[in-house]
Order: C-alpha cells, then structure tokens, then sequence
C-alpha cells in the first residue's frame, strides 16, 4: 500500500498514463487517416470518436479538468453525432480503392515532411520549463478569466455562433439559388 | 525520463501531420474535414500543454474558443457539403473539378 501511495506520489502513475494515452491517440488517429481494412467514413468517424476521448483523458492530465469535459460534450457529443448524421444522410458508398497519382503522393509526403522538419527544428530549441508546473484548469479560474479579461471574445463568438446558425439555416434550405 | 512538454508537443506535432497526411492523401471529402479536426485537436493539445507548463491559464481559454469556433465551422462546412451533394451527387473531391483550367 505504501509503495503504490510512493508511486502516486512520485508521478510515475501519471506518466505511465501519459504514454497509454498518448498511444492510444495517435493510433485511432493512424486509423482516422490510413485504416488498413476499411475506406467507410462510418469507421473513421468512431475512430475519430476514439481519438477525442482519449486525448480528453491526455487534457486531464494536464489539470485542465473543464476542457477536458468540453472536450467529450462538444466534440464527442455534439460534433461527431453531426458528423454521422451526415454521412447517413448522404448514404456514401465506400470510398473506392484507386491507385494513388505518384504526384499527390510525392506532394504529400514533401509537405509532411516539410511540416515535420519544422517541428524538429522547434522542439530541439525548446528550453525547459523553469519550475514546476502548480497550474490548476478549474473552472472557476477559467470562468472568472472569461468573464472578466476575455468578456469582449466572449461576446464575440458568441454572435459567430448566431452568424453560423442563420448560415446554415440559408444553405440547407431545400431551394438553395 | 519523467514526461514533460516535450512529451506533449511531440503528440501534438505527430497528430498535426496525421492530419494533413489526411487532408492531402484521402478523397472523400467528409474523412477531408475529420482530418481537418484533427488538426485543430493538436493545435488545441499544444495550447493547453504551453498553458500548465508555464503557468498562466490564458492558453485554455484560447481552447475554449476554438472548441466554440470548430463546432461552427463544423456545422457550416457539413451544410456545404450537404448543398454540394444535392447539386452534383457526389462527395469526391475528384468529381468537383469544374474550376479546373
């Protein structure tokens, strides 16, 4: 009992979590982009599902406990069943398997790898943090930044999110000129 | 080694590429925009990790904005979609190539 409490603790728990976590995203994510078996955009959908809840867990342990709620709500919840309520509406058949142009694949992989030597480049010039990290993500702090700093933002998205309801509202109508 | 920032913009920076890997290989427009939030996911992890380890919370909220600011586009971007299927039928990006020169 004493050694698991040591274990807690010490974070070691924390970091095994890290890296089952950190896994098990970029796999689904793998799985989203390049599934071996299946081209259906019905399986990438719930892989995408498995990618969010996972890197919901990835946001809780980074002690940002709201985001990581949002996070299941708005993308897990809401977002994807939209998702998946479309492709049922479009009745999509499954993507064919054509042989990939030489030239979109060369593309693909230069500008990836572009994308990727930045990164490396950005990462190795990182310098470490100074302390230790002590930041909480309750929501009280959150909602009393937004609130008070972020008000103007806030209001904001707030007409975005209007603007986007009319939006949609005008283009799903059935005589669209 | 104990996992730091490091750990993260590494997931983070590996979730951004799958997602543009996404963006240019596949060809079915609706796997297009999940690879899209794919990328905004990655964007939003390396927020949140900047904002713990360097102790200032401004970075969450910037994720909360972009959370709200996703869903938007999620919802005009499928309606897109949906308008565009009803005129042509399909939802390849290989069929809508009426710009094409």
């Amino acid at each position: 009992m004493e050694a698991i409490n040591n274990l807690i603790a010490g974070g070691a728990v924390q970091d095994v979590l890290f890296y089952v976590f950190a896994a098990l995203t970029l796999l689904c994510a793998v799985l989203v982009v390049a599934n071996p078996f299946s081209r259906s955009p019905v399986t990438s959908a719930m892989f995408l599902v498995l990618t969010i809840i996972s890197m919901s867990g990835l946001f809780l342990l980074l002690h940002a406990f709201f985001l990581a709620a949002v996070q299941i709500l708005v993308y897990a919840g809401a977002v994807m069943v939209l998702f998946l309520f479309v492709i049922m509406l479009l009745d999509l058949k499954e993507e064919q398997r054509r042989r990939i142009k030489l030239f979109g694949l060369a593309a693909g992989l230069v500008s990836v790898g572009i994308v990727v030597s930045i990164f490396v480049k950005s990462l190795a010039s990182l310098k470490p943090a100074a302390a230790s990290p002590t930041l909480e993500g309750e929501t009280y702090a959150l909602g009393k930044l937004l609130f008070t700093q972020y008000t103007l933002p806030f209001e904001i998205v707030s007409v975005l999110l209007l603007v986007a309801m009319v939006g949609v509202i005008l283009l799903s109508k059935k005589k669209f000129e | 080694m104990h996992v730091g920032l490091h750990h993260y913009l590494f997931v983070s920076f590996m979730l951004f590429s799958l997602g543009l890997l996404g963006v240019i290989m596949r060809r079915n427009l609706l796997v297009i925009y999940m690879s899209l939030e794919l990328m905004l996911n990655a964007a939003n992890l390396a927020l949140v990790s900047f904002s713990r380890f360097n102790n200032k919370l401004d970075g969450q909220v910037l994720v909360f904005f972009i959370i709200t600011v996703a869903a938007a586009e999620v919802a005009v971007g499928l309606a897109l979609i949906v308008a565009l299927y009803r005129k042509r039928q399909s939802a390849h990006v290989e069929d809508l190539t009426s710009m094409k020169l």
